[in-house]
């Protein structure tokens, strides 16, 4: 045990300047787990039992391993964020929020998961009892799912997946599926209704959400995160937000897009507390309930965590060359600052209707955003490689775009209704 | 045969597939049925991924569990009075559907004993390049640009004829 480091010589990339996880794909991660058994755990059994040893047996259990952690990880977000956004919402409302468990009621979601996990479980003896039962495991395991395709930092990522962000936009598509099944076995009128009116929503709003993820995809020409992400290595001005104008336009639709497929207000028309119940999970009570709750949270983070993927430098910093919020705390800093924005939007905003729903989705986000495809495109072919001019244009029009936005806007909302002649 | 953590894993999304499909085409609720076709279609998309089609398996999932099935119980739920629809299937139906599946059946077991080659196949664990970038020279630059065109602009003349049915129309 003296040499400790010798202990680990064998280990394939494991050290903490490569970073954690090793960037693995199916086919790598298979090997890479066989390789660790071959290398490190073999070597240090006895003899006896090393020529038994089950090698594809030990690689399914490291596979589970480092499955687990994620598993264990992401229930910790929701943790910290409920009690975030209860005191945010708090401080909109000029209250302090919860203060009674723990130094300023920083325990409270701690004492609200113990109450959860004691409530009585109740199944609705109406309803579908096995579809009731399966519904928030789909949607939980979906929302974790799509952890794995999302890079933390320089090679804290599970899996470097070839078609990485496709793959987390069919994972997400997949919660849908969720959401209707928890709706129609609760058999209850409001949670179909809330569940019909999630499935519209998240179905519509996955058109603009793919399209301006397309506009990244066609500057980046790769559909890998890691790739995405070393695209926009050189400092703030090379992150793809700032890349064209077009892209600034896609930061906004994606982001608002992707408000509407978690389901929060503005947007939270299934879940809507004044009209129906509490939407898809009405039914639900106790640990199902709970797991609803970490995957809308879970949700939230990830939406952010590729939001600054795509468009906010993932996780290369501010300045080229040094770490200014780089690296996995920058990458943690600024997807918090995304999630703070959305609860920020949720308390302040009123709820749509839902044909101002749609309206929104179909008449501007969806136009808007194939004129994004169309402009990047033309963008592509005047500036096929990025140079200072490039980016010197870029942000003078965003500059002149934002100026003449806030100018337009300030002017038609400061005209007073004409007074109606009596 | 040899057994290894692939073949244990193939075999799982095999079963899974063709188990699902049977509780698809057996159960007689048509709810039940739709979330069993997801299995199906997640299935499918492990084979695809078996088979290094990466690319393939997400479009899969996307297209099918997220769209068409979306669409299939919203059609369900939102056509049938009662929100649990009861298939009946008489005798006709099932003899015609019993003499159909039998041809296919006899279609595809010729097609595999009249393909030689996929008896020799071995996996020799080699892997593939990504498919994504041959896919996209192959429609974009390639000799399916045109079929990716005419379908394309297929899908632009549904979608203005779905604008048209669902809009009010407004009379002078």
């Amino acid at each position: 045990m003296s040499d400790f480091r010798a202990m680990f010589a064998g280990f394939p990339n494991f050290n903490i300047s490569e970073g954690f996880f090793p960037n693995i794909g199916l086919q790598d991660g298979l090997n890479w787990a066989e390789e660790f058994i071959q290398n490190v755990v073999i070597p240090r059994l006895p003899e006896a039992v090393a020529a038994h040893f089950p090698v594809e047996l030990g690689t399914v259990l490291i596979m589970f391993a480092c499955a687990g952690i994620f598993v264990a990880v992401v229930p910790l977000l929701p943790l910290v964020l409920v009690l975030a956004e209860r005191k945010v919402s708090a401080r909109f409302q000029n209250r302090t929020g919860p203060m009674r468990v723990g130094p300023w009621g920083t325990l409270q979601t701690l004492a609200d998961g113990v109450k959860l996990i004691f409530k009585e479980d109740y199944i609705p003896p109406q309803g579908d009892k096995f579809l009731f039962l399966l519904a928030p495991y789909i949607i939980f395991a979906c929302s974790f799912a799509v952890f794995a395709g999302i890079p933390f930092g320089q090679n804290i990522l599970v899996s470097d997946f070839n078609i990485g962000i496709f793959y987390i936009m069919a994972i997400s598509s997949v919660i849908v599926m969720g959401v209707i099944m928890a709706g129609w076995s609760s058999n209850s009128k409001w949670s179909l209704l809330g569940s019909l009116r999630s499935a519209a929503q998240i179905v519509s709003y996955e058109i603009p959400l793919g399209l301006s993820i397309l506009t990244v995809v066609m500057l980046v020409e790769s559909l890998s995160m890691p790739e995405i992400v070393s695209s926009q290595s050189n400092g703030i001005f090379s992150w793809l937000i700032f890349r064209t104008p077009f892209t600034f336009i896609a930061f906004f639709i994606f982001f608002i897009s992707s408000i509407a497929e978690v389901n929060r207000t503005p947007f939270d028309l299934p879940e809507a507390e004044s009209e129906i119940v509490a939407g898809f999970h009405t039914e639900y009570s106790g640990m199902r309930f709970a797991l609803f709750f970490i995957a809308e949270y879970a949700n939230m983070f990830a939406v952010s965590a590729i939001a600054v993927t795509l468009f906010l430098g993932g996780w290369e910093g501010v300045l080229p060359g040094y770490d200014i919020l780089g690296g996995f705390p920058g990458f943690v800093i600024k997807t918090l600052a995304l999630v703070f924005l959305m609860m920020w939007l949720r308390w302040t905003l009123p709820r749509l209707r839902v044909d101002q729903l749609m309206n929104l989705c179909w008449k501007y986000f969806i136009p808007i955003a194939f004129f994004n495809i169309l402009g990047t495109g033309i963008w592509g072919l005047i500036f096929p490689e990025d140079t200072l001019v490039s980016i010197i244009i870029s942000c003078a029009i965003i500059y002149i775009g934002l100026i003449c936005a806030y100018t337009i806007a300030g002017r038609t909302l400061a005209q007073k209704p004409e007074p109606q002649p009596s | 045969m040899e057994f290894t953590l692939k073949t244990f894993i193939f075999y799982g999304f095999a079963f899974l597939t063709i188990a699902s499909a049977f509780v698809v085409v057996t159960v007689r609720n048509i709810v039940h049925a739709a979330f069993s076709l997801m299995v199906t279609l997640f299935g499918v998309a492990g084979l695809y991924v078996f088979l290094q089609a990466d690319f393939l398996a997400a479009t899969q999932v996307i297209v099918y569990v997220g769209g068409i099935l979306v669409l299939i119980l919203f059609g369900v739920m939102m056509t049938s009075g009662r929100l649990e629809m009861r298939i009946h299937i008489e005798r006709g139906q099932l003899l015609l559907g019993g003499v159909i599946a039998v041809a296919l059946l006899m279609l595809l077991l010729t097609v595999i004993a009249n393909t030689p080659a996929w008896k020799n196949l071995t996996d020799d664990g080699t892997e593939l390049p990504p498919t994504t970038e041959r896919i996209g020279e192959l429609i974009l630059n390639g000799p399916f640009l045109l079929p990716f065109e005419v379908v394309s602009v297929l899908l632009l003349v549904a979608l203005i004829g779905a604008a048209l049915i669902s809009r009010k129309e407004v009379r002078e």
